[in-house]
């Protein structure tokens, strides 16, 4: 399919690859055993897929957590690409490094202390728990992510490419949308989908600030470990994970469609 | 037409961000950092920090962080750079991400399972003569799994760097009969530094404050900064050892943002 | 830009049509309504059926929320911000709660099932007179292990862990107080001893079972044991009978020289709003049919004496789970030892981790 690599770095792709989804295959592989562990298999069934189309609440779960997801990735990317605008302006690298460390704090705390310290927050400012605090917490961890993706992208434009385009009479608001964005749109689809990611992976910032009823996916699967987690957990994960994939894959090539050299076109 | 304060109108939310949920943290931390058990204030807990106990916990923390961003590094490199020959690098690079929005607690009992006794990768290591070994709770499985969770966040900068890189600097390079080692060495490299300290960071730090899989993956034997701060906050409920543990780890950080930082100068200048 | 702007429009457009939907199954659910209990459990830990029946016998509309921790939901519960009606903690949890009055005291003429509690769970020293709190399940700590695996060895003592033939074998709980109490135990101390000296000499001893430990686990070591990839665990009797239900070959015992008894109770936080409702849960769940229905589903131990007519017989007779008092009198319950001793056990707990 391509020739431009060897075919001993196609393998090591391979490899990879292979390595990363391992995981994820042996959790859907064991999605369909009517044993209920994840160690013998014993026969084939639909069973789990079957429970889980009846559970309304793990149905509207899964729908917090897929809203809360999409929203604080988008409001966060909005926010960081800003931030790191405002960051790359700043000329002192002193001040530089002190914004950046700041703005890494929250990469480094541990969800424990970010958790509980948002929690204490949202009590003083009085934010009712639930839908709208763990939104505001998912975007407020998320944004150091996009800013970090952003920002090596902005350092990388050259001067003059700003330079020629106010020589040629463009005003600040067309040097933005029409230079920098278009420039730095990989580190905002990157900084974007890391969002995502940090999001959905969240489990203990969003067990401290949710309440009133409103629980996202992985803090009830964190919850029934107690018990021993069903496998219509993992069939669940199984039709997120192919859902996701075929979502993927489908805006990729309508995105794609119609473009002469597409792989340009991103940079461009 | 457009003064000072209208120009920086979009630093606002940003700004915000970093007061109410950067700076309000912090000082929550550090003012619960000064409290002994009573709530009186003290220096107790700082005076706790540096017993051999909680150095010996840092020291083995860092190291596990180092070797787990080498690790991670090692391998993202390539794989980052193979992607952008591929013809759909941007698809391919998004599979890469997939993975890591499955439940991280159920791909920590797929590796339970896959490093068992009896697991997929024993009975690899069984086919190719080596024979079965505990590979469950060691060194080995703990930065494994770590490496797994870490690899696309690195990879992703990596990436970004490497595939705006300007072909003709290598062709550049090439017709002056640099090797392909050189190359890279002096080129690729230097080029995407950036890329490579972005993916670092958010490999690093975090790595420092690995909490869960010490747990499922070490069998609580290796211990991590943030195990001990988990521990602290949700198990003796010592809200000030664990924020003193805490602010360590942010003057940790601070150290490195700015050791990457100025290196940047003088290296590259 | 033309590409961001399309996708910020699209997630917006996606996000919109979910919320819609999810506040029509919402809705649909009855959540939405006025009359409604928060129940704070741990995950799984009852039977939604018992939920349903609850639902439909008194009209009120039941969100249940889960924790997987005591402490992180003693901290939620602190801080405020939702009204939980009913919380299901452990005993020593209690008496933390107690002191830091984030509960209600539980009016008892509403409660009139609390008869069909055995006498023998009532009234313990972290809440006399059940003033606060009603046992929901109980059990003790003891050794799970594989009689297939092990094989000659006969563990009826803390002591046959430190046999040399089990290198690596043992698997113990993550939990400062279960480990450090088990070395104390073992030396035929209180483990709610605080004496600096025996704490020393249960940390001394301890740390020579270090060669037979192969990892300090929590919940995930049922899945371990009962894949037979474990052969010999530290865990509470109720994860004993889950896995024991899964995998014939393992057996539990409570070893002799003493060891831990644990509840876990219904409590009426601080929080509450629908207190009535709250009483009336708890008297639902102590009725003896529902109790023994919740019992069967959730396996662990039982308070309720007279649920046990309604239960499976091979289930009651069961000495390992139901011990006889003879046994019971010898197990302790957690003492609230206080912050500073507990620090001195998390430390030296920390530290035997890190031999």
């Amino acid at each position: 399919m391509d020739k431009r690599i060897s075919p001993l770095s196609r393998i090591f792709l391979i490899v990879m690859f292979a390595l990363l989804y391992l995981p994820i295959f042996y959790l859907i592989f064991y999605s369909f055993n009517s044993g209920g562990n994840m160690y013998d298999f014993e026969n084939f069934t639909f069973d789990w897929y079957k429970e889980l189309f009846q559970d309304t609440r793990l149905l509207i779960i899964v729908l917090n957590t897929i809203v809360i997801a999409l929203l604080s990735a988008l409001i966060s990317t909005v926010i960081g690409v800003l931030g790191a605008m405002m960051i790359y302006k700043i000329r002192s690298s002193r001040t530089k490094n002190a914004l950046l460390s700041l703005n890494n704090i929250l990469i480094v705390s541990p969800d424990v202390i970010i958790g509980a310290s948002f929690l204490i927050l949202f009590t003083i400012a009085g934010i009712q728990l639930g839908f709208y605090s763990v939104l505001l917490s998912h975007i407020a961890f998320s944004i150091p992510i996009v800013v970090l993706m952003v920002l090596p992208k902005l350092s990388e434009m050259s001067p003059s490419l700003l330079d020629a385009a106010r020589d040629l009479g463009a005003s600040r608001w067309e040097v933005i949308t029409k230079v920098v964005i278009p420039y730095i749109t990989p580190g905002i689809f990157a900084g974007f989908f890391m969002a995502l990611t940090y999001s959905l992976d969240d489990f203990a910032v969003t067990f401290f600030v949710t309440g009133n009823g409103f629980t996202t996916l992985s803090v009830e699967i964190y919850s029934l470990a107690r018990q021993g987690i069903s496998l219509s957990i993992n069939a669940l994960s199984a039709i997120i994970f192919i859902v996701t994939m075929l979502i993927v894959v489908i805006y990729y090539f309508l995105t794609r469609r119609g473009k002469k050299s597409p792989d340009l076109e991103v940079l461009k | 037409m457009e003064n000072k304060t209208t120009r920086n109108l979009y630093t606002i939310p940003y700004v915000i961000w970093v007061a109410f949920f950067v700076i309000a943290p912090i000082l929550l931390v550090l003012y619960y950092s000064f409290q002994d058990l009573e709530g009186n204030f003290s220096l107790t807990n700082y005076r706790n920090f540096f017993t051999p106990i909680y150095l010996e916990m840092t020291l083995s923390s860092f190291w596990y962080a180092f070797l787990i961003t080498l690790i991670t590094l090692l391998f993202a490199y390539p794989i980052a750079y193979l992607l952008t020959k591929l013809k759909h690098k941007q698809l391919w690079l998004l599979l890469i991400i997939v993975p890591s929005w499955i439940n991280l607690l159920l791909k920590a009992y797929a590796f339970l399972g896959i490093f068992g006794t009896y697991g997929m990768a024993n009975k690899f290591l069984e086919t190719i003569g080596i024979g079965s070994k505990q590979l469950l709770f060691t060194d080995f499985s703990f930065v494994f799994v770590s490496v797994y969770i870490f690899i696309p966040f690195m990879i992703l900068p990596i990436f970004n760097a490497l595939d705006k890189l300007n072909p003709t600097y290598l062709d550049a390079a090439n017709d002056l009969g640099a090797s392909r080692w050189t190359t890279f060495r002096r080129v690729v490299f230097p080029l995407t530094i950036d890329g490579v300290k972005a993916g670092c960071q958010i490999t690093f730090i975090p790595a420092l404050s690995l909490f869960m899989l010490t747990r499922l993956i070490a069998g609580s034997q290796v211990i991590t900064l943030g195990t001990a701060i988990e521990q602290q906050f949700l198990v003796t409920q010592n809200w000030g050892m664990g924020s003193t543990i805490a602010v360590f780890l942010i003057i940790f950080m601070f150290i490195i943002m700015f050791a990457t930082g100025t290196k940047r100068r003088r290296a590259r200048g | 830009m033309k590409q961001l702007i399309r996708l910020a429009v699209v997630i917006i457009a996606v996000s919109a049509i979910l919320l819609v939907t999810i506040s029509r199954l919402n809705a649909s659910q009855g959540y939405s309504g006025g009359n409604t209990l928060t129940v704070y459990n741990w995950g799984d830990y009852i039977d939604p059926a018992v939920i349903d029946e609850f639902e439909k016998q008194t009209g009120i509309t039941v969100v249940y929320e889960t924790f997987d921790s005591n402490e992180a939901m003693m901290t939620k519960i602190q801080q405020g911000g939702t009204s939980y009606d009913v919380a299901v903690p452990s005993e020593y949890t209690i008496e933390k709660m107690k002191e830091e009055d984030l509960l209600l005291p539980i009016d008892h003429s509403k409660v009139p099932n609390l008869k069909n509690i055995d006498s023998r769970f009532m009234d313990l020293a972290f809440d006399p007179g059940n003033e606060y709190s009603v046992p929901y399940f109980w059990g003790t700590v003891g050794i799970v292990y594989n009689t297939k695996q092990i094989d000659g060895i006969e563990f009826n003592s803390w002591e046959d862990l430190w046999n040399p033939a089990l290198k690596n074998e043992i698997v113990l709980i993550d939990g400062a107080r279960e480990i450090v109490g088990m070395g104390l135990n073992s030396l035929h101390y209180s483990l709610n001893d605080t004496d600096p000296e025996r704490l020393q000499e249960a940390y001394d001893k301890l740390v020579s079972l270090k060669p037979n430990v192969r990892a300090l686990l929590g919940d995930e070591n049922k899945l371990l044991m009962a894949s037979g990839e474990v052969s010999i665990g530290i865990t509470w009797s109720g994860d004993a009978s889950e896995i024991m239900a899964e995998n014939e070959d393992l057996d539990y015992v409570v070893p002799e020289e003493g060891s831990n008894l644990w509840f876990d109770n219904m409590v009426i936080p601080k929080t509450a709003k629908n207190i009535d409702a709250a009483h009336e849960f708890i008297n639902f769940m102590l009725d003896p049919k529902i109790a023994a229905q919740n019992t069967e589903y959730v396996s662990y131990s039982t308070p309720n004496k007279e649920a046990l007519q309604y239960m499976p017989e091979e289930m009651v007779n069961d000495e390992r789970f139901y011990p006889p008092p003879e046994l019971t009198d010898r197990l302790e319950v957690y003492e609230n030892l206080g912050k500073e001793n507990l620090a001195k056990y998390n430390e030296l707990f920390l530290k035997f981790k890190m031999e």
